[in-house]
């Protein structure tokens, strides 16, 4: 399927059952919508319902680091069209974190309303609600504010260091050591590491140093609450996880959650930073205090400045192995900077080792180990990838390495050592998420072909090690290889709900969180294959903590695969229940125990479905094997609704799986690196990909184009830069610079499907693994074309030159 | 101060203030199809045609669009008679989040009523402006080549 010059080739797995809408190409539900701009965003509904709302803007802390020794609100307060000033001194004191994650939580407490204590440029001071946003900004410049400025951390290397400023000397729960400023640590070890090290052929030992970023969604952050009649605080916010959020914020303010209801609307994106609660614990307070609806939106500057970024981190990698190249020993030591506060600290940290080192599972000595360390910097936290795109970034350049030294070709050492159908890692069980992981067996990888293809499209034996050049400017290509997860085993849990209607269609209600990525279509599509019937017969509707069921949210790869499988669930056990009827209706036996069977989601292909040898679904009818007569499903629902036997057909389900199927990947760069100016552009870029059966095959080139174009800004341009108070000083799309249309390089992608026998439908997840690539990719392609080894990310053309420069002299 | 702006073919007098952005006062009069965040030009995610021109509502003010005639995306179609263009970001997976996206198939509309048969080129540069962070491009790309062609063999623009 060429398209111009740029390909799409979708590999599908002839082993994979026959399916009619999962496979297919649908429109997203949400298309035209989205298309002809339909007020569907937060900010959309607060100006289109509540045009009296109240507008709330935040002070930032000026400083990095200090104590605010007073603060008079009087001023602003006497400002008319001033309704509320919120600070440390009229809001509740209670400690939480603000990362959406499950329970009980893995990041520390560190975080309060407001307090006293400022510990980044950019930290909440107090926030002003009034008619219009002009007032509240006037006013928030009307409050009078001093501190006592302590002195900062500004640099990860020396937030341990005897003697450093204590970040958190308030002691956080779940602070592994705030004296210290270490908000988190891991450290695991399978065998002995050190020794092993000491007795392989070859070790070697690279620190890399990543940078920090930001998810820059087209919609900021942007929250609204308002009481409705009955004084029940309803939160409208572009959140990645409504549940978490409103767990949270009953916490915080102490609200029942019979009197707090989060919605969430559609979202103009998140990858991650919208899986924090940053501003609706604001709204409702204030909702709370005034009775009058509240929204804030953050600037993009606001954005940049208090929202969330990658943790930077260093990495010290060592790898041992023989003279044949294979693995024996890996070890990884991380120094995550988890900026002012700990959100995430000890699950990204994890990650960077849990979705990293199991890919390479023969070597049977490995040690993870790390520490997540309070800096006065901007907060990082949840972002796409997760602690694995800067493991990847360490793991990755170390290999080609190792390849260069051995004198192998860097995709034969990967295809040597790298993890296979039927095969484990103890880092499965050893290394979870903030806790210890669940034991993992790989059941589907399309990774040999993966290598075979990428290597192919990329022209790999032609062009590697050629340092073909034209003037100044020389070409090279390098590759990468990764995994992810699809959801935290035994942790995420979904669910699902489907009711039946007269005419034949099914409302399915989920909490999973369409944040853009499709997963209102994906789900939709699941359930109409399971209930034989087209998309126009599923209507949808997802994350509303009153009206729909529960959902731990949208992050870790989690929607596709586990609530894909409460999906699923929730399809067959409403469909047994129609055959329930119909089997009435046609004055045919069905056993009642098939009817009430939990149903398995690894059903689709390992195991049939035993209740599918008496009736299955067809077109919108119920189908008997064992006579052949059909009932039409919208019989089964007049007469259930209607006339004999009278009740609802519906049902909820619930998923949580032992499993979490790695997604993997191949990605190949070739680049040109101009040597007079150090300026890499990336010339071609393959991404191939194994997600298990792709649901929708043109979304998940799309999540996979996402992934990577956001992964190639990263590694060339993205960057935040500090001016020598810790304060961001490009906090603007202008200065901060994502790729735009003229900046990508043609991307291939190519999809070779599996079928994963314990996904729904057979599938994993595509959302993360994707922006993992671009940075070892490349930086792998520079050193081939140049020879010089990037050890430092983004790859700058001031970082690219002076490397050079070093090499030459 | 009253202006008279002719939004999506209606004539429209609105009392605004001198300093008001165009944007701001779009989104207030309900015209909410029209984002944007960032207020500097950077994103693209306001744009709108004035007079056929595709311009960033977020710089400019209110009172400059007096007497010319502003089209918003919903002015371009709506959802029971959706444009060509729209009909394509949906069919090429081309919108994900969708908030950058009545921005940009608001520039794609003005590229195709200046240059009926573009190049790829030619639509990286007309929509260079309108940043997306969910999908790379590139079936945005594909999808207004499939709109042209469309709106070519249609026989219409």
């Amino acid at each position: 399927m060429s398209s111009g010059p740029t390909w799409f080739r979708h590999v599908t797995d002839a082993s994979a059952p026959e399916t009619h809408v999962v496979g297919a190409t649908v429109d997203k539900v949400d298309g035209y919508a989205l298309a002809t701009g339909a007020p569907v965003y937060t900010d959309d509904i607060a100006v289109q319902s509540f045009p009296s709302r109240l507008h709330g803007c935040i002070l930032g802390s000026p400083i990095a680091h200090g104590i605010i020794t007073s603060i008079d609100t009087a001023e602003a307060e006497a400002l008319p069209g001033v309704h509320l000033v919120l600070t440390y001194k009229n809001t509740p004191r209670t400690f939480y974190t603000t990362a959406g994650q499950g329970w009980p939580e893995p990041s520390p407490y560190d975080n309060q309303m407001f307090t006293e204590h400022v510990r980044f440029v950019g930290d909440r001071v107090a926030v002003v609600f009034a008619n219009t946003a002009a007032i509240a900004e006037k006013a928030v410049k009307l409050i009078n504010v001093t501190y006592q400025e302590l002195p900062a951390v500004l640099d990860a290397d020396e937030a341990m260091t005897e003697g450093a400023p204590v970040i958190h000397p308030e002691d956080p729960k779940g602070a592994y050591d705030a004296t210290r400023n270490i908000a988190a640590h891991v450290d695991i070890s399978v065998g002995d590491v050190d020794r092993a090290l000491t007795q392989t052929d070859i070790c070697i030992s690279e620190t890399y140093r990543s940078h920090y970023a930001q998810h820059t969604p087209m919609e900021t952050h942007t929250a609204l609450a308002y009481p409705d009649a009955f004084g029940k605080i309803i939160i409208v916010s572009s959140t990645q996880v409504p549940w978490h959020a409103r767990r949270i914020v009953s916490r915080i303010l102490g609200i029942p959650m019979t009197q707090l209801r989060v919605v969430k609307p559609r979202v103009g994106g998140g990858f991650g930073t919208k899986q924090e609660v940053l501003l609706e614990d604001l709204v409702a307070c204030a909702a709370m205090r005034t009775g009058r609806p509240c929204e804030i939106k953050y600037t993009r500057k606001e954005e940049f400045i208090s929202s969330r970024t990658r943790h930077p981190m260093k990495i010290d990698m060592a790898i041992g192995c023989d003279r044949d190249g294979n693995f024996k020993a890996l070890k990884m030591y991380v120094l995550s900077n988890t900026g002012a506060y700990g959100s995430h600290s000890l699950t990204v940290m994890s990650n960077t080792g849990s979705k990293t080192l199991p890919l390479y599972n023969k070597a049977h000595d490995v040690r993870f180990y790390g520490d997540a360390v309070y800096t006065n910097l901007p907060v990082p936290g949840a972002y796409r990838g997760y602690g694995a795109t800067q493991g990847y970034f360490a793991l990755e350049c170390t290999i080609d390495d190792l390849a260069a030294q051995l004198g192998m070709d860097p995709i034969a050492l990967r295809k040597q050592n790298m993890i296979r159908i039927g095969e484990g890692s103890p880092i499965f069980e050893a290394l979870g998420e903030g806790r210890q992981g669940v034991a993992q067996t790989i059941k589907s990888s399309s990774l040999p072909a993966l290598l075979d293809m990428g290597a192919d499209a990329i022209g790999w034996s032609a062009k590697r090690g050629k340092r073909i050049r034209s003037g100044h400017r020389v070409r090279g290509v390098g590759m990468s290889m990764h995994m992810q997860g699809s959801g935290i085993p035994l942790i995420d849990m979904a669910s699902a709900s489907l009711k039946l209607n007269e005419d034949g269609s099914y409302f399915l209600t989920i909490g999973a969180t369409d944040i853009g990525t499709g997963s209102d279509t994906i789900l939709a599509q699941m359930a109409a294959e399971v209930l034989g019937v087209g998309m126009d017969k599923i209507s949808v509707l997802s994350s509303d903590t009153d009206l729909t069921p529960f959902d731990t949210g949208a992050y870790a790869s989690s929607t596709t695969f586990v609530s894909g499988g409460a999906v699923v669930k929730a399809a067959k056990s409403i469909r047994n229940q129609i055959f329930a009827v119909a089997a009435q209706m046609l004055g045919e036996e069905l056993d009642e125990s098939l009817v009430r069977a939990e149903p398995k989601v690894e059903w689709d292909n390992m195991q049939p479905d035993p209740i599918l040898s008496f009736y299955h679904m067809e077109d919108g009818n119920v189908v008997s094997v064992r006579s052949d007569r059909k009932v039409p499903v919208s019989d089964v629902a007049y007469r259930s609704y209607y006339e004999v036997n009278q009740r609802q057909i519906a049902t909820t389900q619930s998923f949580v799986s032992p499993y979490s199927p790695p997604p993997f990947a191949a990605h190949f760069a070739e680049v040109e690196v101009d040597e007079l100016t150090g300026k890499v552009e990336v010339v071609h870029y393959v991404a191939a990909v194994d997600c298990g059966v792709s649901i929708n095959p043109s979304l998940v080139r799309g999540q996979i184009l996402g992934a990577v174009t956001n992964g190639i800004g990263f590694a060339l341009t993205e960057e935040y830069r500090f001016g020598s108070h810790g304060n961001m000083i490009n906090a603007s799309l202008f200065d901060y610079k994502i790729l735009s249309r003229r900046d990508m390089p043609p991307v291939d992608v190519i999809v070779v499907d599996n079928y994963e026998p314990t996904g729904p439908w057979g599938a994993k997840s595509v959302a993360e693994i994707g922006i993992n690539g671009p940075l070892p990719a490349i930086g792998n392609a520079i050193f081939d074309a140049t020879g010089i080894r990037l050890h430092a990310s983004p790859y700058t053309p001031e970082r690219v030159l002076a490397a050079l420069h070093a090499k030459s002299s | 101060m009253r202006v008279s702006i002719t939004i999506n073919a209606v004539q429209c007098l609105l009392e605004i203030e001198p300093g008001d952005i165009l944007l701001d006062v779009l989104r207030r009069e309900g015209y909410v199809e029209v984002k944007g965040d960032c207020h500097t030009g950077d994103c693209g995610a306001c744009t709108v045609l004035l007079d056929g021109k595709p311009v960033a509502s977020c710089l400019m003010l209110a009172a400059k669009a007096d007497g010319h005639a502003v089209t918003t995306v919903r002015g371009i179609g709506d959802q029971r008679h959706p444009h060509a263009l729209q009909k394509a970001f949906v069919h090429n997976g081309a919108i994900q989040c969708g908030y950058c996206i009545p921005g940009a198939i608001t520039s794609a509309k003005a590229l195709l009523d200046e240059n009926p048969e573009p190049t790829r080129e030619d639509i990286r540069l007309a929509m260079d402006g309108n940043y997306c962070r969910c999908t790379g491009y590139e079936q945005q790309i594909e999808a207004v080549l499939e709109a042209a062609r469309e709106l070519r063999e249609g026989g219409f623009r």
